[in-house]
């Protein structure tokens, strides 16, 4: 057994930026292999939403219309498990270009309902799934070069890239969300009480 | 019973000879971590979380299988033994397949609150994700070795609180299964009474009733001392919530 990359970084995020200063935090959330539920959840962050949009600017997430993943950002939340080879590429470029990574949601903290077809090889799973499963077969056997290929096994992020911080959750109530997501905006380390950590 | 005197974490208590370092710190009112424990069961020691720091050269102790001593000098909660506890609980989660979210037992599970407690937000470990099998035969029980930590709280009911001793454990390391009646499925298991016990002891989803969908399985513990204090000391029950010798 190896242990993983991160050990627990007491990183903050832009300081005092957003607060008084001109200059917002850049926040991003990425969506890798989850249900989006907790980009839902986010959502359910209902009139905070409000404070928040205050305090950041929004510069990558699947409710923004922006195709590549930019430079120098301060927060990024990643919802979901490593899946396949895009979910891997986008992993490594949000951890280059950001200063703080959040494992945001059990998918992205354990795998989770995502990873439970790790027991199952991948062309066997797609046999199942896509071949014998309901409804017409797919078109051609050869690879699809549209759809990413899915890799062996589904990863946790801090499998993949290091991570700063994790809100576990499926999904974190909006609750656990606002409490990291506050003091991350202040610049302060995430610290969940412990009903706040329960996997599930 | 002789008075003896301990110290805990700097400070002196009395407690009785034959006394365990766990009635003694739970006594206490410290919150001491365990799973494989259970109160009315015998110990086991095998879960490792209730640990604690023996004496000047700081030797490591299973709480609940060593017996308290005079002038035993004793630490709950170092630096270290938080670590290791924390070790422990991340390594049961990466042994076999824990998805809480898809659990009967979200919620109210034992393994999954000594986790958040303790501060684990994920695990360090690579996962083995283990192909594991569930047991529904039983018409009323399922086991789902997926969630099984091998506590063994079910074999030690079963045999000393039932007497039918259906559950086993067999094979080595992470190959470690608790099985019914030598391997053989539980619903054709000939010594099971359909009682009912090992499930109500059992600390996560591993043993529930069937059909219990996601968050669903509640259980109690309670009727374990019942039936213990009706065989030990002929308490039948309570009036006013006081035990009443003979049941009367
Ligand atoms: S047994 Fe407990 S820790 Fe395991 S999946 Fe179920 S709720 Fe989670
Ligand atoms: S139901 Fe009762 S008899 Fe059957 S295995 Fe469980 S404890 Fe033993
Ligand atoms: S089935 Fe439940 S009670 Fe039995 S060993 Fe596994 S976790 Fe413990
Ligand atoms: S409770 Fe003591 S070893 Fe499990």
């Amino acid at each position: 057994m190896t242990q993983s990359k991160s050990e627990n970084p007491k990183k903050t995020a832009g300081g005092k930026k957003g607060q008084g200063s001109t200059q917002k935090v850049r926040l991003a959330t990425v969506w890798l292999g989850g249900c989006s539920g907790c980009h839902m959840s986010f959502l359910d962050l209902d009139e905070r939403l409000i404070d928040l949009a205050a305090a950041v600017d929004l510069v990558y997430s699947p409710i923004a219309d922006v195709k590549t993943f930019p430079e120098d950002v301060d927060v990024v939340l990643v919802e979901g498990a490593v899946a396949n080879v895009d979910h891997l590429e986008l992993a490594e470029q949000l951890r280059e270009r950001s200063k703080i990574v959040v494992s945001f949601g059990d998918c992205a903290v354990t795998g989770n309902v995502t990873s439970l077809r790790n027991k199952i090889p991948v062309d066997d799973l797609l046999t199942k799934v896509y071949h014998e499963g309901p409804g017409a077969v797919p078109r051609g056997g050869e690879t699809d070069k549209v759809v990413p290929a899915l890799i062996p096994r589904v990863l946790p992020l801090h499998q993949v890239i290091p991570v700063d911080a994790f809100i576990p959750g499926c999904p974190p109530d909006p609750e656990r969300i606002w409490t990291a997501v506050s003091a991350l905006l202040a610049g302060e380390p995430v610290v969940l009480e412990d009903r706040m950590r329960k996997f599930g | 019973m002789a008075v003896i005197t301990v110290t805990i974490n700097d400070e002196l208590v009395s407690g009785r000879t034959g006394q365990s370092l766990l009635e003694l710190v739970r006594e206490r009112g410290i919150d001491l971590p365990t799973l494989c424990h259970l109160d009315g069961l015998e110990e086991r020691g095998g879960c490792r979380l209730c640990m604690v720091e023996v004496g000047a050269t700081n030797r490591l102790a299973a709480a609940c299988v060593t017996p308290a001593q005079e002038g035993m000098v004793i630490y709950t909660h170092s630096e270290r033994l938080v670590r290791y506890r924390r070790m422990i609980l991340e390594l049961l989660f990466a042994e076999r397949n824990h998805v809480c979210a898809v659990c009967v037992m979200n919620g109210r599970c034992e393994l999954q609150r000594e986790a958040y407690t303790i501060g684990m937000d994920h695990v360090r470990y690579d996962y083995l994700t283990p192909d594991l099998p569930m047991d529904a035969s039983h018409e009323r029980f399922v086991i789902d070795h997926n969630r099984c930590i091998l506590c063994t709280r079910c074999v030690r009911v079963c045999d000393s609180v039932e007497g039918a001793h259906t559950w086993d454990v067999m094979g080595r390391g992470v190959n470690c299964r608790v099985i019914t009646d030598l391997h053989q499925p539980w619903g054709s298991s000939r010594s099971c009474t359909s009682c009912g016990k090992c499930v109500q002891v059992c600390p996560t989803g591993a043993l529930h009733a069937k059909g219990s969908s996601v968050a669903e399985m509640v259980k109690h513990h309670d009727f374990l001392q019942w039936i213990l204090d009706g065989r030990e000391k002929k308490q039948w029950a309570t009036r006013n919530g006081d035990p009443v010798e003979g049941g009367r």
